[in-house]
């Protein structure tokens, strides 16, 4: 297998590793898959990112990625944390943002990740369920770091919200 | 005389790991779940900053030290960080306090570090930053929501602030270690921050209808490992394990 081909096969299977803690999205959906890369001594490595600085899903991403690539026949993989840029919800794909939708979870606003000054301007988020704009912030903090709880005033169901970060 | 860098590093992880602690302690016992989740999110955030502080600064220095020695195996004397995030939580008024003076402070303090010259701090700053900026609305929203509240609620957040204020002077002050990394353009100019965080502090004290107290004489010490009696407390429960069990891994 060609350099080439070996990436190409490595970047298969690391961007269907799922998150552990939002199942319907890949990591590469998500945008926290950053770059594969096969060094000269034919190691495959993966870098990831962090969403939140503390999320301890990050471990088990890294370990499900090595996971991946076992069964794709690729051995000794490393993978590497990368800081810099920051991850930024503006990163997610619009495939990823569809998915979200479809579990009852909102996007975050596009575009507002990247621009501090804007990043509490989605309020109010649309209902995923009924597509309501009548909602309320429940809870700025959910069940994971990267999520707010929401309440829609038109259909009455609890919802969650992806934040802008 | 310990390397700058590390000293630094080491003082930044500690604040965050300290006061992340004093967070996990409100698990089971905050006064709604949402707010259960909502402080042991933060928790988590501050971990995490304190995990790559600590990371950076046992890279730099050299000597073996990884993260968990850092954090476990330090005995109250050689803890960095600030006096106020040591503050027992006390009711939740003196919790939410204590979290606005500190992330109204880090907000700036994060985005001034994002322009450090020393690229794996600017990268911890740059991703902290937007972090901190959930922090600071969730502390503000609960402030005004405690200040303007019921009477009972106003008094105790109002002592909250009072008691609290004389541990606020020590996140500006900027001795040798800092004068000289900021010089080079590696630390951050704390003095610089003032401005902003009195606009921001006074501004929510003002919509909570609470009173600024007057800036008097400020308590400090906590950067040349003189504590309060509280962080020996703290330090006897979250590092039991390692001291009773060196070496214990998961």
């Amino acid at each position: 297998m060609s350099p080439e081909q070996l990436r190409e096969r490595a970047w298969a299977a690391a961007s269907g590793v799922a998150d552990p803690e939002l199942p319907v999205l890949t990591i590469a959906e998500l945008g926290i898959l950053r770059d594969v890369r096969v060094d000269e001594g034919g190691t495959v490595e993966v870098a990831i990112t962090p969403t939140y600085t503390g999320c301890p899903a990050t471990a088990v991403i890294a370990l499900d990625v090595v996971t991946a690539m076992e069964r794709a026949g690729i051995t000794g993989c490393r993978v590497r944390t990368v800081l810099s840029p920051p991850w930024t919800s503006d990163w997610l794909t619009p495939e990823g943002r569809r998915k979200l939708v479809e579990a009852g979870i909102a996007p975050p606003a596009c575009g507002v990740g990247t621009a501090r000054a804007a990043l509490f301007a989605a309020d109010p988020v649309a209902c995923p369920r009924c597509g309501g704009s009548a909602t309320e912030r429940l809870a700025e903090f959910g069940a994971t770091a990267c999520k707010a709880l929401y309440r829609c005033r038109s259909c009455g169901e609890p919802f969650e919200h992806f934040k802008c970060l | 005389m310990p390397n700058p860098l590390v000293e630094y590093a080491l003082r930044l992880a500690d604040d965050a790991l300290i006061l992340g602690h004093r967070l996990s302690e409100w698990s089971g016992r905050a006064p709604m779940l949402e707010e259960e989740l909502a402080l042991a999110n933060i928790a988590l955030d501050l971990i995490g900053e304190a995990r790559l502080l600590y990371q950076h600064a046992g890279a730099v220095e050299g000597a073996g030290r990884d993260e968990d020695m850092l954090a476990y195996l330090r005995d109250a004397p050689e803890f960095r960080n600030l006096l106020l995030v040591e503050q027992p939580n006390g009711d939740f008024a003196v919790t939410i306090a204590r979290q606005l003076f500190f992330s109204a402070f880090m907000v700036p303090f994060w985005r001034a570090l994002g322009g450090s010259r020393e690229p794996s701090l600017a990268a911890i700053g740059a991703k902290a930053e937007k972090e901190a900026a959930y922090h600071r609305r969730h502390a503000a929203e609960w402030l005004i929501r405690l200040g303007d509240g019921t009477a009972e609620s106003s008094g105790r957040a109002q002592e909250a602030v009072d008691e609290l204020w004389i541990y606020t002077g020590e996140m500006f002050e900027m001795d040798l270690v800092e004068q000289q990394l900021a010089a080079c353009g590696a630390a951050v100019d704390r003095a610089a921050l003032r401005p902003e965080w009195d606009r921001s502090v006074s501004d929510i004290l003002a919509q909570a209808t609470l009173r600024r107290p007057e800036d008097g004489w400020m308590q400090s010490g906590g950067r040349g490992g003189r504590h309060s009696e509280h962080l020996g407390h703290l330090l006897a429960e979250m590092q039991f394990l390692q001291r009773a069990y060196p070496g214990a891994s998961w």
